[in-house]
């Protein structure tokens, strides 16, 4: 009705534009589309309760992937639990105690370097700064995760802290506590949504993370306990969905442990959107 | 009462020192590369190790020329922006301006997908849908190319770019577009003539963050381009990346072989360290 009195160059224009965003749009969405379902199809099928309670044999001749698990388990931990009293004590110290201007700037200039540097460049200073002195082994690769993880930490944990109101604080000085007891009664309550944020945040890129493990923690296949396996080289899911599919060319397993990591990836992205909306709500109530 | 003052210093140094880890490990990181990663270039020589057109480094007589793989990284970079940076600018305003709530929200959680997905995946796909596909469209002996990188870090620079494009254009303040509408422009010219223009600063941040996805990646494009140290010469050619570079040789080098491949990431390093301040620079314009 109102397009009928547009010149011819305005309706070209309009019309060139309107299907490019739309072909644009589809494109996206076919192309996560077709990921998805491409992944789960090839992977599934190949995931039996076989390949996911063993140890690949020499005897038997069949891969299993089951201390590909544990060792992403031991890493999610270990790294967890190290970069977590790191990150939320940066995030305290930023927003509760820093009162210089130009400190702040730098810390915060350096997380953000942090979170720039591609992986392959912590696997390399990880070998160089854990694996040489420890030797390849899990806990070398939990400390290179550890680096790249401070940034996620720290920025989750400081964006709840902001939105704990300076009144709680002020009426806990003014009952006479000091700055140390107001933070651990009034200040980390308050930071659990971002700690949690952060930690989901962090599990998916630990999850996804290859280049920085592959001369940090190495390539072994063998099943350990947690101490042992921290420290003892293993490969994660990504490590071995690498090299099975690169080196063996086992394109099964490599599908297999595809598929694993795709679901664990939705799985992470629902519980982060989940966790959000969940801490909105109760922050407007 | 002294006491407790004691331990309060006592726990305000302890949080000081958690506040600088970062600083240090930027200083770490930056001081370990430079250490490690000069010497070669000293032993090699500048002007040879940056436009030596030859790498090989387990020859009787090794040359070390990485020119290969920086031209590579350029080339790949740029492919993949070529490609990714109109799609994902497309999809942002059409997410942003157009799109139903319940579209919008959709698809930013399949664009989070996208983003989450490991490197390892899409490198595995990439392997055995792109690779035999270039082989058979393009009718080329070997599929694993530069093109079958750069569509890759196309696909995996896409999810930076669209989210990062939709906050610059969500935060263009509605009077603009008002403004606009009541002068008789239709919403489409709008979009593309106001909006677009108002949030170009974050729009730069988001090809930026681009690149340095792009110039950073190693897996993926491991595993589809093919590793051979050629010069990129054509989009068929199997190629090393600055990344791939780094990690293939890894396991297996020592002596200046090894010094070498240090020196690699620390030219990768500074190509990060030049983008990373440009991102700077976007992001402040962006908020001021």
């Amino acid at each position: 009705m109102l397009n009928t009195s547009l010149s011819k160059k305005r309706k070209i224009f309009e019309i060139t534009l309107k299907l490019l965003m739309y072909i644009s749009t589809g494109l996206t969405a076919s192309l996560v589309l077709f990921l998805l379902l491409y992944v789960l199809v090839q992977g599934l099928p190949n995931v039996t309760w076989e390949l996911l309670s063993t140890k690949p044999s020499y005897i038997t001749e069949r891969i299993g992937i089951l201390p590909d698990i544990l060792n992403t388990v031991y890493l999610v931990i270990a790294a967890l639990l190290i970069v977590l009293p790191l990150g939320v004590g940066a995030a305290i110290y930023l927003t509760e105690y820093a009162t210089d201007k130009k400190v702040v700037g730098m810390i915060e200039y350096a997380a953000e370097t942090l979170s720039g540097i591609p992986s392959i460049i912590y696997g390399l200073v990880g070998m160089l700064l854990f694996s040489n002195s420890m030797g390849t082994c899990l806990l070398a690769g939990a400390l290179t995760l550890v680096i790249m993880n401070l940034p996620t930490i720290m920025r989750t944990t400081q964006e709840s802290l902001k939105t704990v109101p300076r009144s709680y604080r002020e009426g806990a000085f003014g009952l006479g506590a000091g700055k140390w007891r107001v933070i651990r009664t009034v200040v980390l309550p308050g930071c659990v949504d971002g700690v949690i944020t952060g930690c989901i945040l962090s599990v998916g890129r630990i999850l996804g993370e290859s280049a920085a493990l592959l001369f940090t923690a190495g390539f072994a296949h063998a099943v350990n306990g947690f101490i042992d396996g921290l420290a003892s080289p293993g490969a994660s899911l990504t490590v071995a969905l690498y090299v099975y599919a690169k080196e063996q060319g086992e394109f099964g397993v490599a599908f297999a442990i595809a598929a694993i990591l795709m679901l664990l990836t939705v799985l992470i992205n629902f519980a982060a959107s989940l966790v959000q909306k969940h801490f909105e709500k109760r922050r407007n109530v | 009462m002294k006491k407790n003052q004691m331990i309060e210093k006592i726990i305000h140094g302890i949080f000081l020192i958690l506040g600088l880890i970062t600083v240090g490990c930027v200083l770490v990181i930056t001081v370990y590369l430079i250490i490690s990663g000069l010497p070669a270039i000293f032993e090699i020589g500048f002007a040879d190790f940056i436009f030596g057109k030859e790498w090989a480094s387990t020859a009787s007589k090794p040359l070390y020329g990485i020119l290969p793989f920086i031209l590579t990284s350029v080339y790949g970079t740029i492919g993949a922006i070529i490609i990714g940076v109109p799609i994902g600018f497309m999809t942002a305003v059409y997410l942003s301006k157009m799109a139903s709530p319940k579209v919008k929200s959709s698809m930013q959680s399949a664009v989070s997908l996208l983003a989450g997905i490991p490197s390892v995946v899409y490198g595995l796909v990439g392997m055995l849908v792109l690779v035999p596909g270039i082989r058979k469209l393009f009718h080329v002996p070997d599929g694993a190319s530069l093109l079958a990188a750069i569509l890759v870090l196309a696909v995996m620079i896409l999810p930076s770019i669209i989210k990062m494009s939709i906050t610059a254009l969500d935060a263009v303040p509605k009077e603009y577009e008002d403004a606009s509408l009541a002068l008789g422009a239709t919403p489409i010219e709008t979009y593309f003539k106001v909006s677009v223009p108002a949030a170009k600063s974050g729009i730069a941040a988001a090809v930026v963050l681009g690149v340095g996805r792009a110039i950073g990646e190693a897996m993926a494009v491991m595993m589809v381009a093919g590793n051979v140290p050629n010069m990129p010469d054509s989009l068929f050619q199997s190629v090393r990346f600055l990344t791939t570079a780094v990690s293939s040789e890894m396991a297996y080098s020592s002596g200046l072989q090894q010094k070498a491949l240090f020196s690699i990431a620390l030219v990768l390093f500074i190509f990060i360290m030049l983008i990373n301040a440009s991102l700077n620079f976007f992001l402040k314009r962006e908020r001021d």
